[in-house]
């Protein structure tokens, strides 16, 4: 069990390395709006035009 | 103008026609029949045009996809040339990128989907000169970021504003600054205790794995002492929050739950670091990390959920336009307001807000001075007569000499009181915080009986350990995650009612009885004139509605509310050559007859005869108090309507609530005494409890009378002239459509219209206190538990670990009943 002594501190510097991961991630701001983000991706940095036909709102009579 | 309608209107809506850019009805008023599109108001069709002249059309199929709820939009005109000022850009504005580039935050109005957030980050395709802008979709805050040599910030408010998004500027950008830093902080913290909490799980599991099937002492040995290491860590950092609360509850000799948390801590840190070095007992350090982790997790999400409340009303305010017309000897220039000084004569208007302190030189008009004193009726002035800044000139255009301006205005003072008022604000204690004292001097005692019990029967050694175990499952840690966490499902319950609270302490103040302070104007009324009275043939409704629609004025509103959704009965009878007419009045022709309406006075000086029972009809309605409005065709009144400021409905039926609960109602107004008696006797009040002609000062002293005595005082208010008052109140409840400046007051803003929201918030803050009450027996008969095993010496680590889950849970459970009950 002589293994626990390269183990415990392997995991330990594991555990520090997300730890300055999240760290680091929410210096840069990254978990400031979490409310915006899920939407963001789903919008094509360009629109496709031939989509275009769907676009026109609805006319009125 | 913000109705919601369910999303899946059809484009023809069964009676009527849809908006062509936001798809609700169009009013009958506002259709075009020749026209190819049409729209609900003249902001729908303002923001349809922009996004159509971009070829933004795709904002409409991103609308669908993420299928937003239907809102028209709203425009405000406005040129925002205020916010090119060298004052406003030293406030709101810093250089980023080396100082190539500007960056600024704006706070938008009408922001309410996703595809709102795609429509204004698509501005830098609309104007060369942005370089980027980023939407906080919850906050509505919109970070812009541009090159000052091609394009300036007014143009980009402009653009955002003709864009259905009229924007404010976000806070003191360093106080920003500042905030967001202190989240962050927050953040980090709760992650470095999360990670030590989970770390020092898994060693504990092999710690007591080994005590169960044996473990040679080198590996335990090593454990422990890495365990330790994490501990002490997760004390010394995330943990000293706690520290440092109690220490400042001590020493100010305030009650708070940080003193028996950091106790625990404080004995369980010292404990299993002596036990740690000795190699033998109990080291602790696993509970004290993952309790560091559980208290501060309870108190992330009610922070948060304050922010967000805090954040939805914490608008700037400005009570003044940001550019006003100064009339000089070679005629009228807009200037900014923050230029003028005293003696400069300004032109205000009809329909604008007046920019200074001043005296009327030239003209006749009205003035609303709801915002500034109550009053529900607008306010006749002449030459020499006094008018304030941030009143609204509602009559023909007026001349005002300057006296006083910025900081020296009646508004500005009146701002100042407000900010004194939140700053001397007395602070609630909160129930938990005084058990929490209680429950300190039952544990120091109980700890003193354990280890003089125990040195006398056993040894000092066996005594310390017990007394030490005692403290530490003494530890109120349900009650420390429970009452954070039933505060933040509470304000969540209220948020989705329209009720903004933006601190959790009202719940307490407002589950007690006490003095109910209520504002009239704008509160039990809906604080703008509607149709109170209309004599005359029932076809001139409609068309005056259909004449009227295009003016903003506060009298044409109400008409086009009253009749703007009634059909015109015969097409002849559509008004052709509609003219607004600068002395307040409108003219059309309507079937080939001119069609006159305004003011008696309006209609007498274009020869209307008003000798008949219709003039008559005006007449008694303006000695009633109303607001007169005659309807003349062919130069003969044809019809009256009468304009008043009508009571919410169920206003009554709230106030007797109200009573029923305990509070005692009056009502403080600055409107006439005789008005506000009238009011009184309606919703069923004792004219004693109605007091009118209170000046803003005199309410706060109102206010300040009753905050001395043990009594609770909550103030109900809207407009600028309760600011200061709701700011001094123990609980200020600022009501839907009150003034920045009673919102930024306010501790709870409440968004839906009339008085019943404030029963239903009280109701939620009663429910709240008896869950908080509900949680303290359940956490402390836990803890009574542990602490009478402990003082009997019999508690383990394994009982230990076994009590402290379930008693959070239970708590936990128990917290999330607010949310439950209110769904029945």
């Amino acid at each position: 069990m002589s293994i626990l002594y390269i183990m415990v501190p392997v995991a330990l510097a594991l555990a520090v390395t997300a730890l300055i991961a999240f760290v680091w991630a929410t210096r840069s701001g990254q978990f400031d709006d979490p409310d915006s983000q899920p939407y963001r991706m789903l919008f094509d940095d360009e629109p496709v035009d031939d989509k275009r036909d769907n676009s026109p709102p609805p006319k009125g009579e | 103008m913000t109705a919601l309608a369910s999303s899946n209107l059809s484009p023809d809506v069964a009676n009527g026609v849809a908006c062509d850019h936001c798809g609700l009805p169009v009013p009958r008023g506002l259709f075009e029949p020749d026209a190819t599109v049409q729209f609900c108001c003249n902001g729908c069709r303002t923001v349809y045009d922009m996004i159509r002249s971009h070829g933004l059309d795709d904002y409409y199929r991103v609308r669908d996809t993420v299928d937003a709820p239907r809102q028209s939009a709203r425009t405000s005109g406005e040129r925002y040339q205020g916010f090119d000022s060298p004052a406003f850009q030293a406030e709101h504005c810093h250089a980023v990128a080396g100082g190539c580039y500007v960056c600024s935050d704006l706070r938008l109005e009408g922001v309410h989907c996703a595809a709102c957030m795609w429509l204004v980050e698509r501005l830098p395709k609309m104007l060369p000169g942005v370089a980027s802008v980023r939407l906080h979709l919850r906050d509505a805050v919109a970070r812009v970021i541009w090159n000052p040599q091609e394009t300036q910030l007014s143009s980009i408010a402009s653009t955002l504003d003709r864009l259905g998004y009229p924007s404010h500027p976000a806070r003191h950008a360093s106080a920003a600054e500042v905030r967001k830093r202190n989240e962050r902080t927050q953040l980090i913290r709760l992650g470095v205790a999360g990670a030590c909490a989970g770390n020092n799980m898994l060693l504990a599991i092999a710690l007591y794995a080994g005590e169960f099937s044996g473990i040679e002492g080198q590996y335990a040995t090593l454990l422990r002492a890495v365990s330790a290491g994490i501990g002490l860590l997760s004390l010394a950092w995330p943990g000293s929050v706690f520290f440092r609360g109690a220490w400042v509850a001590l020493r100010n000799r305030v009650a708070s739950l940080d003193v028996p948390i950091a106790l625990a801590l404080a004995a369980g840190g010292v404990a299993g670091l002596v036990n740690t070095i000795a190699g033998t007992g109990e080291i602790y350090f696993d509970s004290l990390s993952v309790l560091v982790f559980l208290l501060l997790v309870g108190r992330w999400f009610q922070a948060r959920q304050q922010r967000w409340a805090d954040e939805a009303v914490g608008l700037l305010g400005s009570f003044t336009p940001t550019m006003c017309r100064i009339v000089r000897d070679q005629g009228v220039a807009e200037v900014p307001t923050d230029s003028l000084t005293p003696d400069a004569i300004v032109e205000v208007r009809s329909g604008e807000l007046i920019p200074a302190d001043g005296v009327v030189t030239v003209g006749m008009s009205k003035v609303d001075r709801s915002l500034l004193s109550g009053e529900s009726v607008a306010v006749p002035v002449e030459p020499d007569d006094e008018v304030f800044a941030g009143t609204q000139n509602i009559g023909s255009t007026l001349h005002v000499r300057v006296t006083s301006t910025g900081s020296d205005t009646r508004v500005a003072r009146l701002m100042h009181l407000v900010n004194e008022g939140v700053r001397d604000k007395p602070a609630i204690v909160q129930f938990t915080d005084k058990a929490a004292m209680w429950f300190v001097t039952v544990v120091v005692a109980a700890a003193t009986a354990t280890f003089i019990g125990w040195s006398l029967a056993a040894t000092t050694s066996v005594a310390v350990s017990h007394t030490i175990a005692l403290l530490i499952v003494a530890c109120p840690c349900a009650l420390g995650l429970a009452t954070p966490l039933t505060m933040a499902v509470a304000i969540g319950v209220a948020a989705r009612r329209q009720m903004l609270v933006k601190n959790a302490s009202v719940f307490e103040a407002l589950a007690g009885t006490g003095r109910m302070l209520l504002d009239k104007t704008g509160t039990i009324t809906r604080g703008r004139p509607t149709v109170a009275e209309w004599v005359g043939p029932d076809w001139l409704g409609p068309v005056v509605a259909n004449a009227e629609s295009h003016s903003s004025h506060p009298v044409a509103r109400a008409l086009v509310e009253a009749y703007g959704d009634v059909a015109i009965d015969r097409a002849e009878r559509i008004p052709k050559d509609v003219e607004e007419l600068g002395d307040g009045g409108i003219r059309a022709m309507v079937d080939g007859r001119p069609l006159l309406v305004g003011s008696p006075r309006f209609l007498a000086s274009r020869r209307v005869t008003l000798k008949n029972s219709i003039g008559d009809k005006l007449a008694e309605f303006e000695s009633r108090g109303l607001t007169a409005i005659g309807i003349a065709l062919d130069g003969t009144a044809e019809a009256a309507c009468a304009l008043g400021d009508k009571i919410h409905a169920a206003a009554a039926d709230a106030i007797v609530g109200l009573a029923k609960q305990g509070w005692d109602v009056t009502i403080v107004s600055g409107d006439a005494q005789g008005v506000v008696h009238r009011v009184a006797s309606e919703v069923h009040l004792d004219e004693s409890r109605a007091l009118g002609g209170v000046l803003p000062e005199q309410k706060l002293e109102l206010v300040g009378d009753n905050a001395n005595g043990r009594q609770n005082t909550v103030m109900i208010g809207d407009g600028v002239n309760d600011a200061a008052a709701l700011a001094a109140a123990d609980v200020g409840i600022a009501v839907e459509g009150g003034a920045e400046a009673s919102l930024a007051a306010a501790d709870v803003y409440v968004a839906a219209p009339g008085l019943m929201p404030i029963v239903e918030l009280i109701e939620l803050a009663k429910r709240t206190k008896r869950v908080v009450r509900q949680n303290l027996v359940i956490a402390l008969g836990y803890n009574l538990i542990a602490v009478s095993l402990a003082a009997a010496g019999w508690i383990t680590p394994l009982i230990a670990a076994i009590l402290m889950p379930i008693s959070s849970a239970t708590v936990l459970a128990s917290a999330m009943s607010v949310a439950l009950g209110s769904r029945s």
